[in-house]
């Protein structure tokens, strides 16, 4: 059994997977707030719709991680890693998995709450972007240690 | 808020709220309706706003309209109404006054009835009439039959009164615990403690003893029931510094003017605490508050029109009405 080959998918898929899952709850919690907004004002739907999307980056972000790590450990390409190798793939990708799933899940409470503020003052829009999109460098920040630790992986290992 | 994961479920009911509360009288609309020429022309400014509806001609339907409204869009947008049931155990226990009055007397009230309590107010006058008040919910059951037996034993309808108002209170502090929400139990405790002190100084002036306090004043969680005893029996200078250490400090000056302007500051106080929900986008809170928002808009907007049909002037009214939530 190829144990780092293993190791290394099982970092991709919770990359994938716990960064996919936080914004699911992410963009299901603003989705609520966003409804209800609509429900009173259908003019505000453009509004609250990008608030809405902002959570769902996160998913994105994991796929791009379990795409790299596929792309080479012999999935997609590239060749079977050593175990040591595998383990370091795995390591790589927990920053995106925790990262992703937390930061999901926080955007999206503060998306609810700004589309909550846009509701109330629909003149705001601008300053209640920018408040979910501050838990956006979070994210923007553990993908970018996981990127950097795979490609960063010796060959040689 | 207790747990902001399990309460995601108001997500929706907050975000619809924050738009509707654009719709709530803010001070400037308030002080408009004060300096209106006449009642007649502040409740024109009230139908222009969209309040009452096509079937409420008299202020009173009006007034009935409104109630009707919020209670109909907050069981639209909540998802469950018995968190809610602080703010309805009123009506029901006032139905119940009614009925067990109505019962006793022989005499025929409907137009006293509340419909926007959890029970249907037919089947409080229903069960009260047939006493069979296993069809009432289980904190009502045990008082209506009490209170039904010494109201038929005594013929003393204060007496029945009395007791039906306490079982009300810890039913309101037993609906505030079971909401589950911090806001709602601490509103439930402060309401009941409010009507303790109200309770306490009106017994303090007709002189009644020490066994009427125990029968009237019900547990707050807030304030000692025996401190509070003890106050009433002494004079409402002892009331007033037995308060001076509790919540309802900043409330003794108003206790001293009359029972309608602790009532007010009582009110103004919840709304102070109320504030914090604005930042608040879960849970039930913020439910809570417009609640608490509209049925003190209600209370103001009959006080400014019953001043205004009255006669008092514009200053005497803004004494009167209560703070604005927006």
């Amino acid at each position: 059994m190829e144990l780092g080959l293993f190791l290394a998918v099982l970092g991709a898929g919770l990359a994938a997977g716990f960064a996919g899952a936080g914004s699911a709850i992410g963009v299901g919690i603003a989705g609520r707030s966003a409804a209800g907004v609509v429900t009173q004002e259908p003019s505000m739907f453009s509004k609250v719709l990008i608030l809405q999307l902002l959570p769902g980056t996160q998913g994105i972000y994991g796929l791009l991680i379990g795409f790299i790590v596929l792309s080479q450990v012999g999935i997609l390409g590239g060749d079977i890693p050593s175990l040591s190798k595998g383990l370091i793939y795995f390591a790589a990708c927990m920053p995106m998995a925790i990262g992703g799933l937390l930061s999901g899940i926080a955007q999206g409470q503060c998306s609810s709450s700004a589309i909550g503020l846009v509701a109330k003052r629909p003149d705001q829009f601008g300053k209640a972007m920018i408040f979910p999109a501050m838990v956006e460098t979070y994210a923007i920040l553990a993908l970018l240690i996981s990127i950097l630790s795979i490609f960063g992986i010796p060959a040689a290992i | 808020m207790t747990n902001t994961y399990v309460d995601k479920s108001y997500a929706y009911a907050v975000a619809r709220l924050r738009h509707a509360e654009l719709s709530l009288l803010d001070k400037a609309a308030m002080e408009q309706l004060i300096t209106a020429k006449s009642a007649e022309d502040a409740e024109k400014l009230l139908r222009d706003k969209g309040w009452g509806g096509d079937d409420s001609e008299d202020t009173e339907s009006m007034f009935a309209a409104e109630t009707r409204k919020l209670w109909d869009y907050v069981e639209e947008i909540v998802p469950d109404m018995n968190v809610f049931n602080v703010f309805r155990l009123r009506d029901d226990f006032s139905n119940l006054k009614a009925a067990l009055k109505e019962s006793v007397m022989s005499y025929e009230y409907p137009g006293i009835y509340s419909s926007f309590g959890t029970v249907p107010s037919e089947t409080v006058r229903n069960a009260v009439k047939t006493r069979t008040y296993k069809e009432l919910p289980v904190i009502m059951a045990d008082i209506a039959e009490k209170a039904h037996e010494v109201f038929l034993r005594t013929g003393d309808g204060q007496l029945c009164d009395i007791m039906v108002d306490k079982a009300c209170l810890e039913a309101i502090r037993a609906a505030g615990t079971a909401s589950g929400c911090d806001f709602i139990r601490d509103y439930a405790e402060l309401k009941t403690a409010a009507a303790d002190v109200n309770i306490a100084v009106r017994a303090c002036h007709t002189g009644k003893d020490r066994d009427f306090l125990k029968l009237a004043l019900a547990e707050s969680g807030i304030l000692s029931i025996n401190g509070l005893e003890s106050a009433a029996l002494s004079g409402e200078d002892a009331i007033a510094a037995f308060l001076a250490n509790t919540d309802f400090a900043a409330a003794v000056s108003d206790l001293k003017k009359s029972p309608a302007a602790f009532e007010r500051r009582c009110d103004n106080l919840i709304n102070d605490r109320m504030m914090s929900m604005h930042y608040e986008s879960f849970g039930p809170g913020p439910v809570a508050a417009y609640i608490i928002a509209r049925e003190n808009e209600i209370k103001s907007v009959r006080i400014v029109l019953a001043c205004k049909q009255n006669g008092f002037s514009d200053d005497k009214i803004r004494e009167r009405v209560r703070d604005t939530y927006v």
